[in-house]
């Protein structure tokens, strides 16, 4: 794969050009593009499902091998103008769930009949009175502002127009790198890197990498492409919470020290053993983490499409979850795209067969 | 228009309990010339046309309604009930219902400190009963009512309970009555129960139809009003809506692409809704099997989940226009989408 | 009649292992054909009908709330998470058993005197407790448990009067009910499951019901009887002694008209008492089973039971004897002359 300079693309390359791309929940097509042409070479075929989800085939050496399916989710929240005011001003709802307080001053780009460039305003601190000042904002009295006049507003832009954050890549020391929509490209980046170490391994598992659309809004995308493909089992590649300082040790992970593994009722016994020895196998740094009830990814809708499908659950620690600024380490990417690939070459037809012997 | 939507607000069918308006549906539908119509057994009304194909749009509009359900009979004869979807405590006393036998009823509301506090267990439904054997005889727990509330009109607008969507049924009536009798891919219409508690009808025949396509018709809120509850742009007379999303569902864009389209061909009015309450049929039949690409088409609608939802006459005739050229209209055309 | 030994065993969602394998062993000494799905869920095939789509389902959970412990402080306290819905007034100062190994532990906090009287006050909430297992600190805790380990209560089920109390009655009372039901004989086939993951979003009976792809579906659960000193009688939502609840309604089902009426008929013809759920709140496996591919005419059927989901919740063994027999003339209704 040369990308455009003719280099090589490495991992950093590859999550750079997709989270500097928009695919706010519903409408994934743009980021869809990038991440289709990179999977490309190292995968057999690529398809579309009726809902936008981006489906790549790996085909396995054994045909009666299992057929798994490991997705991440390409959408990320945005927002969507629900209405016009005078002189311009945009007013909006969310797609996905933000946290009111980090949108005042951030950019943005507003998907009208072409692309407007755009801040969010809110009202200045100096004229902020009382109580207002010590409250927080909330998304009603937020709008977003294209410096543009209304006339040209109102042609360019309609209720119902898609907005996505602007950020660039940001790289910091080390391995460190911030920016948007890392919740899930992350992810995304992290299948990547899987296909491209099972380009080099043989594997008798047929290997569905699904980027899901609408995670976001209740995990839909991944709903009906685990009906569409009914694999023997389905991992979720999602992000969970990098340390902070204050946070309580239990709820957080840390940065740099592999990718986070899930037990807990949502997450087949087998299949969080398996990816626990695999890893311990292959010197794979790996975290681990439970969670008591559904998960807050697509392993929820895994594990209860069509008769029931084993799930697990594979996270990247990611730190200020939901912001522009997401950040995470770069690492934590390669050894889960290394744990995934070595996982799916564990995989035999008895291991399947044994997942529903209780 | 206006007297069709007199007998079907009139009919009676909380959701779960939609015998009395399916049994007018079918009726309605007879009239039309279809014989065929099939009941699946959830009490979904299905109605297909056009040939068998690979291809078939599911349109759904539901013919439930909200209602209450009697959860109590207490001695003083006083009835205690539950809601059946989504109703907002504030507007009930003094609210007039009816039961299925016919029998009316009127909420009333016992003593409380602040009237913000109010909650369904301080409502009550007066039959007129001296005791509880008395009004034993008359209703039993688990009886059904809905708002007694008939239409009216004034102007172009209808006002009536239980156009939330009897209005989007009539609308479906009307297509078919209007429908040629070749297009360019087959359509089921499905008259779905069960929306206001969950859409739970759409979901089960959903699966039954296998539709590559699919259409919800319905009502959406307008912000035409003094200082509205809800902030849109969308008003009565102004067209029927074109859905982005709801809370539901994010409607497929090509399908939206296709809607505006069409509109904009036909010189058919049309606003664009953005909503951030509330969901559709359209939510369980795009989540159907493998996924179906789906939009909506909203009917816009004052003071919905009332005895006084209003509608406009017009929204409903453009409503029928659009509707008809879209069924006209090949859906195949740029489904996969190219990068 | 095996409610004691099912009441006793430990089996928070998705940790119904315990359960799971004391029914079996019934099963496989009936000689009842039985098997897994990949969730958990364990299916009963009466009469061989293992493989046939199209028939008679009942489902009772197997899983009951509890918590999970979240972390190890140095202290050698255990922090934990809930599991399900579980009501946080009743947990501190009660017994537990920890993870596969069953080690005891005791649910604390701070000492009244040394709370101030604002503290006490206030309901003690999740992140103010821990349990103790009198480990020295966090190393030595380690090495009886670990993180994401299933805490249950420890609480002995005994008769109580003509009651009988026990932790995790809900369900274990359906589950017992089932397990009485499936050694008698009948003319025909139906399954039985016993699902997982109930409390925690009706998880197991979703997949039970795709696979099975009834006709028909009896969910046999038990639900809150409130018939307390102060509770109103329209409050109290079911009573204890008046015979099995029938559910017209909660947030996840409205039983299906047919499946109500044949319930009804069967205890009116056996003379059984009954009683109707007054309350419609709340999620069943009932919602899941009848959304299940085309939608599935569904019915729940519950013992009243005080003080659901605590350590010492209370039924009547009446009832709790009148629901199998309702259930036993429905299955044999459904068999005859289907619904």
């Amino acid at each position: 794969m040369l990308s455009e300079n003719g280099a090589k693309m490495e991992l950093e390359d590859f999550l750079k050009e997709i989270t500097e791309s928009d695919g706010v929940a519903g409408f994934e097509e743009n980021v869809s593009g990038p991440i289709a042409r990179a999977f490309a070479p190292y995968v057999d075929e690529t398809r579309r499902d009726n809902l936008g989800n981006l489906i790549f085939y790996k085909k396995g050496k054994n045909a009666a091998a299992p057929r798994v399916m490991f997705c991440a989710h390409m959408d990320e929240i945005g927002l969507i103008v629900t209405g016009i005011e005078e002189r311009g001003f945009l007013r909006f709802s969310t797609l996905g769930g933000f946290d009111a307080r980090t949108l005042p001053g951030q950019e943005v780009t507003v998907y009208g009949k072409e692309k407007y460039p755009g801040v969010i305003g809110h009202l200045p601190p100096h004229l902020c009175k009382g109580e207002q000042k010590k409250k927080a904002p909330e998304i009603k009295d937020l709008f977003i502002d294209t410096g543009l006049p209304e006339d040209v507003v109102r042609a360019g832009i309609d209720v119902g127009a898609v907005v996505a954050l602007r950020r660039n890549f940001v790289t910091l020391r080390h391995r460190c790198r911030a920016g948007k929509a890392f919740d899930d490209r992350a992810g995304v980046a992290l299948l990547w890197q899987c296909a491209r170490e099972l380009s080099r391994m043989d594997h008798a598992a047929d290997v569905f990498l699904v980027a899901t659309v609408q995670e976001e809004v209740g995990t839909r995308g991944a709903v009906v492409s685990t009906f569409g493909l009914a694999p023997d089992l389905g991992v979720a590649v999602d992000v969970c919470h990098g340390d902070f300082p204050g946070a309580a040790e239990h709820e957080v992970s840390p940065l740099g020290k592999g990718p986070v593994i899930t037990s807990g009722p949502n997450i087949h016994p087998c299949l969080f053993e398996r990816l626990r020895a695999v890893a311990a196998d292959y010197h794979l740094p790996c975290e681990l983490d439970v969670s008591p009830g559904p998960t807050g990814t697509d392993a929820r809708a895994i594990q209860v499409s069509r008769e029931g499908i084993p799930a697990a659950l594979l996270s990247v620690p990611l730190r200020y979850m939901h912001t522009s600024v997401e950040l995470l380490d770069l690492d934590d990417l390669k050894t889960g795209g290394r744990l995934l690939a070595f996982f799916t070459t564990s995989l035999d037809r008895a291991f399947v067969e044994g997942l529903a012997c209780f | 228009m206006k007297e069709l939507l007199t007998r079907l607000t009139a009919a009676f069918g909380p959701a779960g309990r939609e015998e009395g308006i399916r049994a007018l549906l079918q009726r309605e539908l007879e009239n039309l010339g279809e014989s065929g119509a099939v009941v699946d057994d959830l009490g979904n009304l299905i109605v297909s046309r056009g040939e068998p194909a690979d291809r078939r749009i599911l349109v759904a509009a539901h013919m439930d309604g909200i209602g209450f359900m009697i959860t109590c009979i207490e001695e003083n004869g006083f009835l205690r009930f539950t809601p059946i979807g989504g109703i907002q405590v504030h507007s009930l006393p003094g609210t007039r219902l009816r039961f299925r036998g016919g029998i009316t009823g009127v909420i009333g509301q016992e003593k409380i400190k602040e009237q913000k506090d109010l909650e369904f267990s301080r409502l009550y439904i007066d039959i007129g009963a001296a005791s509880g054997k008395e009004a034993e005889q008359q209703v039993q727990i688990g009886d059904t009512a809905v708002f007694n509330a008939p239409l009216a009109a004034e102007g172009d607008r209808f006002i009536a309970g239980a156009l939330d969507d009897r209005a989007g049924c009539a609308l479906l009536l009307e297509t078919l009555k209007r429908l040629p009798s070749t297009l360019p891919q087959a359509v089921s219409f499905v008259f779905t129960v069960q929306e206001e508690v969950g859409l739970r009808g759409a979901q089960a025949v959903s699966y039954r139809i296998n539709p590559q396509f699919g259409l919800a018709v319905d009502v959406t809120r307008t912000g035409d009003t003094p200082e509205p509850q809800f902030k849109t742009p969308v008003s009565l007379g102004k067209g029927p809506a074109i859905k982005i999303k709801d809370n539901s569902v994010i409607c497929h864009p090509r399908v939206t692409a296709l809607m505006r389209r069409v509109a904009e061909e036909k010189n058919i009015p049309y606003q664009i809704e953005v909503l951030e309450q509330g969901g559709t049929d359209a939510g369980a039949i795009h989540l159907s099997r493998t996924g179906v690409p789906t939009g909506a088409l909203s009917i816009p609608c004052r003071y919905i989940h009332t005895p006084g939802e209003m509608v406009d006459r017009t929204d409903m005739e453009n409503g029928v226009s659009l509707l008809l050229a879209l069924l006209q209209t090949e859906w195949n055309g740029s489904w996969g989408r190219s990068w | 009649m095996f409610l004691k030994e099912l009441s006793e065993l430990p089996g928070v969602s998705g940790d119904e292992g315990r359960v799971r394998e004391f029914i079996r062993e019934k099963l496989s000494a009936w000689g009842i054909e039985h098997d897994c799905d990949t969730l958990g869920n364990l299916y009963a095939f009466k009469n061989g009908s293992k493989g046939a789509e199209g028939g008679l389902m009942l489902a009772a959970h197997m899983d009951e709330v509890g918590l999970m412990v979240s972390a190890i402080e140095k202290s050698g306290h255990l922090r934990f998470y809930k599991v399900g819905g579980i009501d946080e007034q009743i947990l501190v100062s009660r017994p537990v058993r920890i993870g596969s190994n069953a080690i005891p532990g005791v649910i604390g906090a701070k000492a009244i005197h040394l709370q101030k009287k604002a503290e006490r006050e206030k309901p003690l909430e999740v992140d103010k407790l821990y349990i103790d297992i009198g480990a020295r600190d966090k190393d030595d805790a380690a090495k009886a448990v670990k993180i994401g380990d299933y805490v249950s209560f420890a609480a002995e089920a005994a008769a109580l009067g003509g009651s009988f109390k026990g932790k995790a009655l809900d369900n274990r009372a359906g589950c017992a009910a089932l397990l009485e039901i499936l050694q008698r004989d009948f003319p025909g086939s139906f399954v039985a499951v016993f699902t997982v993951q109930e409390e925690i979003g009706c998880r197991g009976a979703k997949v039970a019901a795709y696979r099975l792809n009834p006709r028909t579906a009896l969910v046999v659960e038990t639900t809150i009887a409130a018939d307390l000193p102060e509770v109103r009688e329209k409050d109290q939502v079911t009573v204890l002694g008046k015979g099995p609840a029938f559910t017209l309604q909660d947030d996840s089902v409205i039983t299906h008209p047919r499946v109500l009426e044949r319930l009804v008929t069967v205890a009116q013809e056996r003379g059984i008492p009954y009683q109707f759920r007054g309350y419609t709140g709340n999620f069943t496996d009932g919602g899941a089973v009848s959304r299940a591919r085309d939608g599935v005419p569904t019915g729940v059927i519950s013992t009243p039971c005080r003080y659901l989901h605590g350590p010492a919740s209370l039924i009547c063994l009446e009832d709790w004897r009148n629901l199998m027999e309702v259930v036993d003339g429905f299955i044999r209704s459904v068999l005859a002359k289907g619904l």
